[in-house]
């Protein structure tokens, strides 16, 4: 099994090598690759956009699944604390990934719409970051984490109020 | 109650329907504006593009000038107006050009400028352009009559950048100061925040999540070419220029944390500018390069500060408020533009530095990413007009603000360029 797994990340990285596009794809769970486009603008204009096609570089099909529990925290207004009904959440995530040691894993924060980006963005990595520290606490490698923040820029619920504020402020755990 | 009425009446005479297409509005009184005419040029009825009213639209959303109607009759750079008239009808200056089509499809676009009330021609100046230039020739005159009347150098030909969202598709845009003749730099399905122009003007620092998390690129508007410049692990963020250009300050959060870096515009090894337990984000450096300007929670909540551009020392700027985030500072160093939160609404302040006095310049609900003009009189910032986001300029009293054109659905993120060398 672990050569498997040992394969499978030599064969994507060799992959990854051999493309000319300097963008690596991240497999996205709510997207759809959609490709970042050059847009000429008006004719005549002095300014053109730049391109960039990114590269799917496929799943690996030898990877144990990753867990079906939740993969949301909430946070309340304002705060960096992991709530207690969140532990069981972070546990089992912990238990897998202590279970996989090559396995990455993505935690993002993200906050309400309430505020500047950029600050924003700040409070959302200390979300991200609450997390990641809740799971190394459980034993899982800092090598396997990457916390970051997208701050306010993708809301999953669209609304001025605090229903829709508290379903926001989050950190989702995310496996590449 | 006079006072109301005056405040009224300006209001009406400023949105009267002549001027509606500008989305001018006035508030206060005292506003000492200078009275000027500027005359159709000859010629432009023949052009897509009426250039006295682009230079008109210009002047006004500068907040220095009232434009009188011109009095009837024709004139060009070649007419003598009449002084007396115009002195009764209460203008001070008087502008009148041509547009002539040249024999090799460009347009000769002139213009002459009249001191009414000393009866002194205070020159001109003739710019012989290609049919898409035509506005930028119409804003280089704009920037000639504001300069002549004003002292201070006009920004109407400088060029803003900024995002729109339309639904999942995330554009970078360079526009004309008025909000025209945007062209695209960027499109993404993820989202763009933080442009940060380039000292010289030829590039773009941005934020851009199209690798599923935010990494800093700097492109060159003219080739399109972008360079990945962050992407540590963690989150990179806010970049912001030095004024010499060779340096760029940003947050990472690498090291664990949103903190403080500085990194060299071509790229390479970044270097910690501060180390702290808190937030540090939002730098920015003050026009002559000796502090950067940041946005720390070290005191509790989101307060400004600043450091030497080395990171020696942190002193405290604001202490008025909970929330005080996206410091900007004037050209001359004199003002500090940044967003406060006030009751649950977030509005843009402008700071006296000297004097340490401040001043809400809104009373919006949620204004943003505040930036000045390079000759530092006025302020581009993003707020919500009917539910839907926008870009307006403002003078740093407050008293005019104009909403820019140009763009349907939600624009975000301006930042005003600097002077074309």
């Amino acid at each position: 099994m672990r050569n498997f797994v040992l394969a499978g990340l030599i064969s994507t990285l060799l992959v990854a090598c051999g493309t000319s596009v300097p963008l690596n794809d991240v497999p996205v769970v709510d997207a759809t690759a959609t490709s970042v486009t050059a847009n000429s603008g008006a004719a005549g204009s002095g300014v053109q956009g730049g391109g960039v096609a990114p590269v799917d570089l496929g799943r690996a099909s030898d990877q144990a699944p990753a867990p079906t529990e939740s993969r949301l925290v909430y946070f309340d207004y304002d705060s960096f604390v992991v709530k207690p009904e969140f532990q069981s959440v972070i546990a089992a995530h912990a238990r897998f990934l202590r279970a996989q040691p090559t396995r990455k894993v993505a935690i993002e924060g993200h906050t309400d719409e309430r505020g500047g980006r950029e600050y924003n963005l700040a409070l959302g990595q200390k979300r991200a970051e609450a997390v990641r520290e809740a799971l190394s606490l459980l034993g899982v490698s800092s090598n396997q984490m990457e916390a970051v923040s997208f701050g306010k820029e993708k809301p999953v619920v669209t609304g001025s109020e605090e229903a829709a504020f508290a379903k926001n402020r989050r950190a989702e755990i995310r496996y590449p | 109650m006079m006072k109301r009425f005056f405040c009224y009446f300006l209001t009406c005479l400023i949105c009267s329907p002549a001027f509606a297409q500008f989305r001018i509005e006035v508030s206060g009184v005292g506003l000492t504006q200078i009275p000027v005419v500027i005359a159709p040029f000859r010629g432009q009825e023949a052009l897509p593009q009426k250039i006295s009213e682009i230079i008109r639209a210009d002047l006004e959303r500068s907040g220095q000038f009232r434009v009188i109607n011109s009095p009837a009759g024709a004139f060009d750079e070649a007419s003598r107006p009449e002084l007396t008239a115009l002195r009764q009808a209460g203008a001070d200056a008087f502008a009148s050009g041509s547009a002539t089509k040249l024999a090799d499809g460009r347009i000769d676009v002139r213009f002459r400028l009249w001191d009414v009330v000393k009866g002194q021609d205070l020159g001109g100046r003739s710019f012989a352009v290609t049919s898409p230039d035509l506005r930028l020739a119409a804003h280089r005159v704009a920037d000639d009559i504001y300069e002549k009347l004003t002292g201070d150098k006009g920004v109407f030909s400088t060029r803003i950048a900024y995002v729109t969202k339309a639904g999942q598709r995330y554009q970078l845009w360079v526009a004309d100061a008025d909000g025209e003749n945007a062209q695209s730099a960027l499109a993404s399905p993820e989202p763009i925040i933080s442009p940060a122009w380039s000292p010289d003007g030829n590039q773009l620092a941005y934020v851009s999540f199209e690798s599923r998390k935010p990494v800093v690129y700097v492109h060159n508007v003219s080739t399109g070419k972008r360079r990945l410049i962050a992407n540590f692990k963690g989150s990179n963020s806010a970049p912001a220029w030095s004024p010499d250009g060779n340096t760029l300050a940003l947050t990472l959060s690498r090291d664990g944390g949103s903190q403080l870096f500085l990194l060299s515009a071509a790229g390479g090894e970044p270097r910690r500018l501060l180390q702290s337990p808190s937030i540090d984000t939002e730098p920015v450096y003050s026009p002559n390069g000796q502090h950067i300007y940041f946005v720390s929670d070290r005191g509790g909540t989101p307060q400004i500060y600043r450091t030497t551009a080395s990171g020696q020392g942190v002193e405290r700027v604001t202490f008025t408020g909970t929330y005080n985030i996206s410091p900007v500072i004037s050209q001359d160093g004199r003002w500090l533009a940044y967003i406060s939160r006030v009751g649950g609404a977030y509005r843009l302040h402008l700071m006296n530095l000297a004097e340490g006095s401040v001043i809400a310049i809104t009373d919006s609900a949620a204004d943003e990413s505040p930036s000045f003009s390079p000759n530092g009189k006025m302020l581009v910032y993003a707020t919500q007009q009917q539910g839907r986001e926008a870009l307006m300029t403002t003078t740093l009293d407050g008293k005019v603000k104009a909403r820019l054109s140009g763009q349907q659905g939600d624009i975000r993120e301006p930042h005003w360029g600097p002077f074309f060398k």
